[in-house]
């Protein structure tokens, strides 16, 4: 039996990179305990139940919407024998380029009052004003949630596609010879088997659902990211905000503990992908059921609004000041780059840490620096301030002390504030996907090199990393696109002179003249493409 | 081995790029609520002018808690605010520092301006009822938006937005808190749709038929006007100044200060005075149409042709001072939901 190596500077590293993940959000906590009671009292009095009610409301509209719309589909392209599933496969994960606040804004504008599709029924039908006819108000809770959940659902897709294509064989098989149909059989067997992949989209869904600020904002739907913003800025009790904002957090967490114990019973998965397996065939109107479903949810949620991007880019191309976009790209490039390298360095040293020290508790401090996920970015931003505000004025405290000239807003008013809200934000996407890619690893290639007398380090480097480099690279990406769309942190934070392309597409977008910002969104969007193509190559 | 020294060095040098800051030594450094279409130019000028870079934060929010955070390390030189209240809140959180200027006593109106030089009005602008030109021409006061008669027919922004809660505010030091909630509750179930976008959006709504009444800028009616497509929407309202035969229309300001640790102190009070003069207040005008501060510079001509108007003579200051009430009121009153 060869004896676990400890890399005694290795766990102190990872539970500190834990630690200091964790340090915001544990000052926001107690910032919140500290909450003015009064003020508390008077919005839970007022206003306070609505906007906790439409919070659950939105989650869970936005959640059955994604699962609606994604495990349907997910069927449907990887069980079936429906037409064009070829292209759908990868299509159907398109939407995720799509900023929410930015399909909100597009599809307002066609389906307004004011939009082409109404004045054009007007005109057909001679109505006179809206008394006249019914037609839906986007601008609503539904609506929003309906904006959320079409950019969404390619989550829930894309894992519940995975899990139908790794399910253990052997059991459907059992299944069909004990005489279920192959309706039976999906619904008894093949859907419950993925159900943990489901619960666990979902739940990414749900917490990318509670941070959004910018969309329900654009709709006016008060959820608690308003209070939480409300509080802060216009009653001026940054601890109280923080006390709400830790029940958001503790809403989330809840739902991610639930998650959680979904995915502790996850088995049946099979290693191998079952590519010789029977798909259903679909009778003729399945076929062309099932295929208008999967066609409406691509167009729906990328091929229109990009449409409409690209045709607002285009006329409104001369009034675009092509400097400022240019400065703003690159800022956006150069906070993503700095986020996407960080996070994945983090996850592959508390990763491997993990998987190498067998130490007992090795898992935590993986696991607590996923936490930040579960924030929402104003909450964030107002975290990081509260965090290393003081910790800047008592460095110039120290350097005022050996007389050195005083650093300034070192940590605060800098890009490091920015970059270490993102980090923490997204650091649990790359854990989850460095994690994946670890599983995929076979044990025995931990232990074989040590036998042949190969250091720790080197197998780590000759072993792991190469086996790695996919699992590195879509981690990266994911996290490069995630940081790029990312506003309300950015906004919140940001240094003089500093626009990313997100602060100007939302500042333009609350203007009501996103057709200025169509282009710096249309490079959002491009640049959220670039996972998906990697994605869709790897398999 | 040069190569990997060099790596070595960019990785580096890379690690510590996130800290940097821009430092020129002739420079001004502004926090602005005010957008960067309209001030954008009136720095470029003042840049022009003098050679001082001006480097401004566009913020919409929270730059009062922004301020107090960074304390004595603040960059800020000047800030620039819309809304009265955020000048006194200013004022009162300590963040600002007189200034002692001839140019901005003499040329600033004293009503519109802090007791102790910590601030200074540049332009003034009026809360105008937009009406539909259906409905010709009428006399509209604030206290009308409750009537039950408009019930359905008016449109507005958010209640949290500051113009709403520098109108309510107003309303307030008038007819008191308890009133105030009742006009507040009228309004609102007047109100055609849920409280949603800027104050174009509701012309706009006017001239979609979805509403005959909405509260807006003086400003923005100029803005459209002279914007094609927006051309449309202003042609459909007529532009209001209410309670004129009462005490006046209520008006807000927009304004400057200068940061208590102002590090570019000199700039900073350049700056400013650069903004009350004659130029800057001309391209104030002009620009954005609003009300300069500064006798003797015109108005834009559009602006002048909506004629005279009574102006609310009640102190700023006491709008400021209700504001925290108004909040309240609005929450009270679930204006938004």
């Amino acid at each position: 039996m060869i004896s676990r190596v400890k890399y005694p500077f290795w766990s102190s590293t990872s539970w500190l990179i834990a630690l200091a993940l964790m340090t915001p959000i544990a000052v926001m906590f107690f910032s919140g305990i500290a909450a003015n009671s009064d003020t508390f009292l008077h919005l839970w009095r007022t206003v306070l139940p609505d906007y906790v009610l439409n919070t659950v409301l939105l989650a869970v509209y936005v959640v059955v919407l994604v699962i609606l719309f994604g495990v349907p589909s997910a069927a449907l392209i990887s069980l079936t024998d429906l037409k064009t599933r070829g292209v759908l496969r990868w299509l159907l994960l398109l939407p995720l380029a799509m900023p929410a606040y930015v399909i909100a804004y597009l599809y307002t504008d066609l389906f307004d009052y004011a939009g082409p599709i109404q004045r054009y029924l007007r005109a057909l039908f001679s109505w006179q004003s809206p008394a006249d006819y019914w037609f839906f108000d986007l601008r609503t809770l539904t609506g929003a949630a309906v904006m959320i959940a079409l950019v969404l659902f390619p989550y829930v897709y894309m894992l519940t596609r995975t899990a139908f294509e790794y399910q253990d064989q052997q059991l459907v098989k059992a299944a069909r010879s004990l005489g279920l149909s192959s309706r039976q059989c999906f619904f008894k067997v093949t859907l419950p088997l993925a159900r943990p992949a489901i619960a666990i989209s979902a739940s990414f869904v749900l917490m990318e659902t509670l941070a959004d600020f910018a969309t329900v904002q654009y709709f006016a739907v008060n959820t608690l990211t308003t209070a939480i913003y409300d509080t802060w800025l216009e009653y001026g009790e940054l601890s109280t905000a923080n006390a709400l904002a830790s029940i958001l957090m503790v809403m989330v967490l809840l739902t991610v503990a639930a998650e959680y114990r979904a995915r502790a019973h996850q088995r049946h998965q099979s290693k191998d992908k079952q590519t010789s397996k029977a798909r259903i065939s679909l009778t003729t109107r399945q076929h062309i059921i099932g295929g208008i479903y999967c066609w409406f949810l691509v167009f729906a949620g990328f091929l229109l609004p990009f449409i409409l991007l690209v045709d607002m880019a285009v006329q409104y191309f001369e009034q675009t000041s092509l400097a400022g976009l240019w400065q703003a790209g690159l800022n956006s490039l150069e906070v993503s780059i700095y986020v996407a390298t960080m996070a994945t360095l983090i996850a592959v040293l508390l990763g491997l840490y993990r998987r190498l020290s067998g130490v007992k508790n090795c898992a935590i401090p993986l696991q607590v620096s996923g936490f930040g996920y579960a924030v929402p970015g104003t909450v964030l931003a107002m975290a990081m301030l509260a965090t290393f505000g003081p910790l800047d004025h008592w460095l110039n405290d120290v350097a005022k002390w050996f007389e050195i000239p005083t650093p300034g807003l070192l940590l605060s008013g800098s890009l490091f504030a920015i970059i270490f809200a993102l980090v923490t934000r997204f650091a649990a996407i790359a854990n989850g996907t460095i994690a994946s890619g670890l599983t995929k690893i076979p044990k025995s290639l931990d232990l074989a090199p040590a036998s042949l007398g190969v250091s720790k380090w080197r197998s780590i480097f000759k072993v792991h990393l190469p086996l790695l480099k996919s699992s590195i690279m879509v981690a990266w990406l994911l996290v490069f696109v995630e940081a790029m769309k990312e506003l309300p942190a950015v906004l919140v934070l940001r240094p003089f002179n500093f626009d990313t392309l997100s602060t100007q597409v939302y500042q333009m977008i609350s203007d009501e003249r996103l057709e200025q910002g169509a282009i710096g969104a249309l490079f959002i969007v491009l640049f959220g493409l670039l996972p998906i193509i990697v994605l869709n190559k790897k398999e | 081995m040069l190569k990997n020294t060099l790596i070595k060095f960019t990785v580096l040098a890379g690690c510590f790029l996130p800290f940097t800051f821009v430092h020129a030594s002739e420079e001004v450094n502004v926090y602005s609520y005010r957008q960067a279409n309209l001030v954008k130019p009136l720095f470029d000028v003042f840049t022009q002018k003098t050679g001082v870079k001006v480097n401004v934060v566009f913020a919409k929010k929270g730059m009062a808690e922004r301020l107090a955070r960074e304390g004595e390390h603040s960059p800020a030189d000047v800030l620039l605010t819309t809304d009265i209240s955020r000048l006194v809140a200013l004022q009162d959180k300590n963040l600002i520092q007189p200034v002692s200027s001839t140019e901005l006593e003499s040329n600033v109106p004293a009503h519109l301006q802090a007791n102790d030089d910590t601030w200074f009005a540049l332009t003034t602008r009026v809360r105008n009822i937009y009406s539909s030109k259906r409905l010709g021409n009428i006399n509209v006061n604030y206290e009308d938006l409750a009537d039950p008669k408009w019930q359905g027919r008016i449109c507005t922004r958010s209640g949290k937005h500051p113009y709403t809660v520098a109108l309510v505010a107003s309303m307030i030091a008038e007819h008191g808190e308890q009133k105030t909630l009742e006009w507040l509750k009228g309004f609102k179930a007047n109100l055609a749709r849920k409280p949603q976008g800027n104050d174009r959006g509701q012309v706009q709504a006017i001239h979609q038929n979805l509403c005959d009444l909405s509260l807006g800028n003086s400003y923005y009616f100029g803005k459209m006007l002279t914007n094609p497509e927006q051309k449309v929407w202003a042609d459909a309202v007529n532009i209001n100044f209410p309670n004129q035969n009462n005490r006046g229309a209520h008006i807000n300001i927009s304004g400057v200060a200068m940061a208590k640790h102002a590090p570019n102190r000199e700039n900073a009070l350049a700056l400013m005075e650069f903004l009350i003069s004659e130029q800057a207040q001309q391209m104030y005008a002009e620009a954005n149409m609003e009300y300069p501060v500064r006798k003797g510079v015109p108005l834009a001509e559009l602006v002048a042709s909506w004629g005279n108007y009574k102006a609310d003579d009640l102190p700023l200051t006491t709008i400021a001072k209700h504001r925290k009430a108004a909040i309240s009121l609005l929450d009270q009153a679930k204006f938004d939901l």
